[in-house]
């Protein structure tokens, strides 16, 4: 059990946010977090709840990774989708798992979904937005299909549809004109993946793939890439270099085999050493 | 206490002087300003705005779209406000923005058309030309620094050919099938590009009614969600057999979609 | 003025002239032709104003203009030059040469010193001597003739790749041989392409479209461009310089 003690304390480390401040008022710029200027929807069905995001992960206009994960696992049948700063997205939601599996074990019953949402929500408001984190958080338990959205701040709202994300306008404006209650799943799942689709080309923060996820009162399924519209064509040339591209300046070789010689000492009857 | 009636009820900059150790001929005029002073005000931010204005091509022609309000901040200001105009025989411009300033190029554009009429040279003025005037009216104004706060859309249909541009305050032009502006840019224009752009055979494939319902359906989700928009729009279709701007409409809402959902977190009941 | 008032000046929030419209364009030399090309998207913040917005110009039959940074000052500034090159026309019964087209455009820039022209230029196109060039400037006017050059938002991708690649910069030739000066066209075609294809990865200003104009010197055989898909000529007659674009689809997201 970690101690809160005063030369380690636990949690966030501030003793540098002084010298930051100061810095950043010289002019001197703070290194840009990796965001995920996202699209991230969530959407109430018959059954249960989809859950959509695209693949994209920017540092400002470059993309950082073209296939990252943004529905992140809580529980087996509650999953949060993370838009914003991607570190804080990951680590407040592995955080808030591994207190949910501590809870699921202390408890002896499965968890739900509030529980998620009041963790989450009351974390990010000790933060008070400093932790960037916009999440779109899903699931079934024992009262139900429940969608949350959490804003870096710890506000939440209760919706049948809702999105986030530097693309939630785009998306939003699918769900406005295309949801109606108590949908099928394929009804769903073609909507969120519309929604998702609409972010990914009307919005430069959002791009790549599909990810999907459907929970339903029995099972969960992880549809990773569930539709994959920005396949990378074949390029024009193959780049291969010829073996002595690069220049060098001096070459050693060195033999890295060491050849050793081994003589047991003691008589040739001497006893294996007892290692029991 | 800070004993210099002069810096009562003012914000003191503390970082240059904690005390209030400044002499007071030293300190910053407290006085009312004369409004004069420093020259002819320019428009710096805009005042009385309309919102979103849509528009795309169909199979024959174009259609636009903006609903009837000019807000005042967040006040819902006039709501019998018309921000489609015709202008000349073929074009009809969408305006959102400052509503003074569209007036003021309403102006512009009418001692135009008066004036390319008074010429009798057997030209008119078709859409192109107006959009190229209009860019370069608002190109020279940003140059100036004293902006016309506007973006517009032009639409058109001349000499067999349809015409859609957009351009705003700072000069930028631009043109596609499907254009909007303001918040229309990140609600409508999804929708509309996916109608358009979506479709077998594009823009060349839209009949005027199935148009008519992509439109309204846009003007509906921009109710829902822009906060400076109203439920009366009007819309404007331009053929070859001229131009025709519809009497104000008002959309069908709903907002049953959130029945038996209670609270915004833990609360069931 | 003490410091005093200037920290209770009143604080105006000030027009901003300028915007930033995204995209990307490159050129690049060869023995007897130039390439010039750009993306047709324009962008402003995260939004997507139009997937068809062209940046690369023709001007004459033998000079290319791409122009990248902030669209209403680009079309302008365009607009200008064409003009100047028209009264140059009727003045002297011909069309201007390409390097006094490069030093219309350095003065026509340096002219806005202080209120510029937010554009950076590359200009390509054949020289009186039949060569392929390329001039690029910057901003208020500086400029330099080179044999490749990309600008824009994917500026930092683009060009390292072409100084790898044109300039076989950080390669060594095998012993015996040297680098190319110049290559041949349809490996300058499928380096422009790659490139772009590349740029719209990994940039998320660049995408939808391609533009890529070819300048042939009077009197080069069209070999390297026969069977090119989405292959168009411009150029005003056939008996000069010839010049061609090639549009091609990029990524939409």
């Amino acid at each position: 059990m970690a101690t809160a003690s005063t030369y380690a304390p636990v949690g966030f480390d501030f003793s540098n946010q002084v010298r930051n401040q100061f810095l950043q008022e010289k002019g001197l710029p703070l290194p840009k977090a990796t965001s995920t200027g996202t699209t991230i929807v969530g959407c109430l069905f018959k059954d249960g709840i989809v859950l959509g995001a695209d693949t994209r992960a920017t540092e400002g206009p470059i993309v950082a990774d073209k296939n990252c994960e943004k529905i992140h696992y809580l529980t087996d049948s509650i999953r949060c989708c993370g838009a914003g700063t991607a570190a804080d997205t990951e680590f407040t939601t592995a955080l808030i798992s591994s207190n949910m599996a501590l809870h699921e074990l202390s408890t002896g019953r499965k968890p739900r979904v509030v529980t998620a949402m009041t963790m989450l929500k009351q974390m990010l408001f000790r933060y008070q937005g400093q932790v960037g984190a916009a999440l779109v958080l899903g699931g079934v338990d024992a009262t139900g299909p429940h969608l949350f959205t959490i804003a870096p701040h710890g506000s939440t709202d209760k919706l049948p549809y809702v999105t986030m994300g530097s693309g939630s306008l785009a998306a939003m404006a699918v769900f406005e004109s295309g949801w109606k209650a108590g949908m099928t799943r394929e009804e769903a799942l073609s909507l969120v993946t519309d929604a998702i689709c609409a972010g990914i080309f009307n919005d430069l923060g959002s791009g790549s793939n599909v990810d999907a996820c459907v929970i339903t009162a029995g099972h969960t399924d992880m549809l990773r890439n569930f539709v994959r519209p920005n396949e990378r064509v074949a390029k024009e040339q193959r780049y291969l270099f010829r073996r002595g591209t690069t220049a060098w300046k001096k070459e050693s070789v060195r033999d890295l085999i060491v050849s050793e010689e081994v003589r047991p000492i003691g008589g040739a009857g001497a006893e294996a050493m007892d290692t029991s | 206490m800070d004993h210099f009636p002069t810096n009562w009820g003012r914000p003191r900059n503390d970082a240059y002087d904690a005390y209030g150790t400044f002499p007071i001929p030293n300190r910053p005029l407290n006085a009312p300003k004369d409004a004069f002073g420093e020259g002819v005000q320019r428009t710096q931010q805009p005042i009385v705005t309309g919102t979103s204005v849509l528009a795309m091509k169909f199979k024959d022609g174009i259609m636009m779209a903006a609903d009837n309000l000019a807000s005042y901040g967040s006040l819902a200001r006039f709501k019998d406000v018309q921000r489609l105009q015709p202008v000349g025989d073929y074009t009809v411009i969408g305006a959102g923005g400052d509503m003074s300033d569209f007036q003021y190029i309403q102006s512009l554009l009418d001692d135009l058309v008066v004036e390319e009429f008074t010429n009798q040279d057997g030209h008119n003025l078709g859409p192109k030309e107006i959009h190229e005037y209009l860019s370069q009216v608002m190109y020279g104004r940003r140059t100036k620094i004293n902006p016309l706060w506007n973006s517009l859309l032009v639409g058109g249909f001349k000499d067999g050919e349809r015409f859609l541009a957009y351009v705003d305050l700072l000069g930028t032009t631009y043109s596609a099938d499907t254009l909007a502006t303001g918040y229309g840019a990140y609600i409508a224009q999804p929708l509309l590009r996916r109608a358009v752009e979506g479709r077998a055979g594009g823009a060349d494939a839209l009949p005027e009614e199935e148009a008519a319902k992509i439109m309204e359906d846009c003007l509906r989700v921009l109710f829902y969600r822009d906060a400076r928009s109203l439920n009366k729009y009007q819309t404007a279709v331009i053929t070859a057999s001229g131009v025709s701007i519809s009497d104000s409409k008002a959309l069908e809402t709903s907002w049953s979609f959130a029945e038996g959902i209670r609270g915004y977190g833990a609360q069931t009941q | 003025m003490n410091p005093m008032n200037t920290a209770a000046q009143p604080q105006q929030r000030q027009f901003n002239p300028y915007t930033e419209n995204g995209g990307t364009i490159l050129a690049i030399a060869g023995v007897d032709f130039s390439v010039i090309a750009g993306d047709t998207r324009q962008s402003e913040g995260y939004n997507i104003q139009t997937r068809y917005a062209p940046k690369v110009f023709r001007l004459t039959d033998r000079a290319v203009l791409a122009v990248n940074g902030f669209a209403a000052d680009g079309n302008m500034f365009v607009k200008k030059v064409k003009q100047r090159l028209e009264w140059y026309r009727h003045a002297h019964a011909k069309d201007m040469p390409l390097h006094a087209i490069a030093r219309l455009i350095q003065t026509m820039l340096y002219g806005r010193r202080f209120f510029p022209y937010y554009v950076y230029n590359i200009l390509g196109g054949i020289e009186d001597d039949g060569s392929g060039a390329v001039y690029s400037f910057d901003p208020v006017g500086s400029y330099e003739r080179e044999t490749c050059r990309a600008a824009g938002a994917a500026q930092s991708l683009v060009q390292p790749f072409l100084d790898n690649q044109i300039y076989f910069k950080n390669q060594q030739p095998a012993p015996g041989t040297a680098h190319p000066a110049h290559l041949p066209l349809p490996h300058v075609l499928s380096l422009v392409i790659d490139s772009f294809t590349g740029a719209t990865e990994r940039h998320i200003e660049v995408g939808d479209g391609l533009e890529i104009y070819v300048v042939l010197a009077k009197g080069r055989d069209l070999s390297g461009l026969e069977g090119f898909a989405g292959l168009q000529e411009v150029s005003s007659r056939s008996d000069g310089e010839r010049i061609f674009v090639i549009r091609r689809e990029l990524k939409k997201d």
